[in-house]
């Protein structure tokens, strides 16, 4: 999308050395962290509550200083949330007294103010189109069920443009038929903005199904105990899941996870 | 709700399909149950008044003692009529709904200001918040002999008493509702690179808000108390002073009718903030009802 981008092969993230340790609690979250997400790559982080895969994500957001370690965005040193990063949480976390097509400016109101995001009004009602939200536009989320506004926040991730996204379990708090279909739907989203995905999740099915790259990671310390590469055709769909391959993959990923509680 | 449709009252039937037997009580309780709600309180306020007639009637009670409902009913016209026609008793109303606004304003003011900085300092919330707490809990209206003392028996005495009644709930209700807002809100607007300018006016206040409108429904009722609490002591002017002046004659028919006055106007005051807080703070679960009308 941007111009200059050498397709698949820009690094995007590149992570080092990282450590993170939380003061207060005196937690030991992440330990020797080191990785790279390669542009348009979709990678998620999976693995028992404690590992540190939400906290990962939260500095990888700009949102946390790492107490070690440096974490590269485009060659530059994050120290903030960047501009060109979409993050999205496990609750849609809509504010009730705004309507939805004022939910998704949200972002762009904060950035440019409340003028000139009139002008992104269509935009935003284009995107709730095309999540299926068309005639919600003026409702508040109070109205909306929980996929409904999952959809929504999905939209107002999506309204700055943002080349890099970063997912915190965020189909989590949905049932099982509705978090496949946002699974897909995301796929979408994702391939036709060649966009770079970095999920966090605990369903294994899930992270199988959406990524390029599994990173299986275990708790105290939270580290990357291993790394699965899914090599299956794009795009995935729920016949996917089906596949001999898929089951295998699924297999994989368990075992990592087992071995990685074990030795902890 | 009060529409739905009365008819029978019927229990679903036992397992073994046999009907129960119901007492007449039962019968009863479900009918009363069942009636549409305006009726239902007619209902209970022509009980009350007959049970206040039958025991000026035959329960030996001096109408001096205890007016019958009628006589006040009366008073409660004559009264209107002063008011209607602008008499000295209108000059009287007015002047006790100026200390009660001039009080509640000034409550609502510090109050905010106050609670907006408890609740988003640590030293408010650990050593001012629980000050307040104590003097919220504590008879202030014990105070209003201080407050005559201080501020003499003009007008001021009063409104400021009626603030001072008023303002601990706001501060309390608004340094509450500082921290209202989820910690994923916060961490969203942070996403977001949010000002904290912005997370304090698009969301701190926003979520605030239902615990304000709560503080100041109850700063409402407690200015009215404060006024003619000290019109009652501090003397002279005032709708409360009138009450007074009533009792002092026993007349007492004068005296509730006086009351029932005063409590209309706490009804309106009261109302006025929940309409505000209806138009403001719509989208809170405690107004949900009004879901449907939207434009």
């Amino acid at each position: 999308m941007s111009a200059g981008t050498l397709e698949g092969t820009r690094t995007v993230y590149r992570i080092e050395g990282l450590d993170h340790v939380f003061d207060a609690a005196e937690v030991h979250a992440l330990q020797d962290i080191d990785l790279r997400i390669l542009q348009g790559q979709v990678v998620s982080f999976i693995g028992p509550s404690g590992c540190g895969k939400s906290t990962l994500l939260t500095i990888m957001a700009g949102l946390l200083e790492p107490s070690r370690g440096t974490v590269l965005l485009n060659g530059e040193d994050v120290d903030g949330p960047p501009d060109e990063v979409g993050i999205m949480f496990q609750r849609a976390t809509l504010l009730p007294w705004r309507t939805t097509v004022e939910n998704v400016l949200l972002p762009i109101e904060l950035r440019h103010g409340k003028r000139r995001t009139k002008a992104y009004r269509d935009q935003a009602e284009d995107l709730l189109q095309r999540v299926g939200l068309a005639g919600f536009e003026r409702r508040y989320p109070g109205e909306l069920s929980g996929g409904m506004a999952q959809r929504a926040a999905i939209c107002r991730m999506l309204i700055t443009e943002p080349d890099v996204l970063l997912l915190d379990e965020p189909f989590g708090a949905l049932d099982e038929l509705t978090r496949e279909r946002m699974d897909l739907e995301l796929q979408r989203i994702a391939a036709a903005r060649d966009a770079t995905v970095v999920l966090v999740t605990h369903s294994i099915p899930e992270a199988v199904l959406l990524s390029d790259r599994v990173y299986a990671m275990s708790a105290r310390p939270g580290r990357i105990s291993e790394v699965i590469d899914i090599d299956l055709p794009r795009p995935r769909t729920l016949d996917t899941m089906a596949l001999p391959a898929f089951v295998d993959y699924t297999g994989r990923v368990r075992r990592a996870l087992d071995r990685g509680h074990e030795d902890s | 709700m009060a529409l739905t449709t009365p008819v029978s009252g019927r229990e679903p039937r036992s397992a073994g399909g046999r009907r129960r037997k119901r007492s007449g009580l039962g019968r009863a309780g479900s009918f009363l149950n069942n009636l549409p709600q305006p009726i239902a309180v007619l209902l209970v306020v022509i009980v009350v008044l007959a049970f206040w007639q039958l025991i000026v009637a035959v329960g030996g009670v001096s109408e001096i003692i205890l007016p019958p409902p009628l006589a006040v009913i009366e008073e409660i016209g004559v009264v209107a009529v002063q008011l209607a026609t602008g008499g000295f008793l209108l000059g009287q109303l007015w002047l006790t709904i100026q200390e009660i606004v001039l009080g509640f304003l000034l409550a609502s003011a510090v109050g905010f200001l106050l609670g907006l900085w408890i609740g988003q300092t640590r030293f408010g919330q650990r050593a001012v918040m629980p000050l307040f707490v104590v003097v919220e809990a504590s008879p202030k209206i014990a105070f209003t002999p201080v407050f005559i003392a201080w501020f003499g028996f003009g007008i001021s005495s009063k409104f400021l008493m009626a603030a001072f009644m008023s303002v601990f709930p706001v501060i309390i209700n608004t340094a509450a509702g500082m921290s209202a807002a989820s910690e994923d809100e916060v961490k969203l607007f942070r996403s977001m690179r949010a000002s904290s300018w912005d997370i304090f006016w698009k969301l701190r206040i926003m979520r605030a808000l239902p615990f304000i409108f709560a503080g100041l429904k109850i700063a409402i009722v407690s200015a009215v108390t404060g006024a003619v609490a000290a019109e009652f002591i501090g003397g002279g002017v005032g709708f409360g002073e009138q009450v007074r002046v009533a009792a002092s004659r026993i007349a007492l028919d004068r005296v509730f009718a006086l009351i029932f006055y005063l409590s209309i106007l706490g009804l309106i005051l009261f109302g006025a903030i929940s309409w505000a807080q209806r138009k403001f703070a719509f989208w809170d679960v405690t107004s949900i009802t009004r879901k449907k009308e939207k434009k």
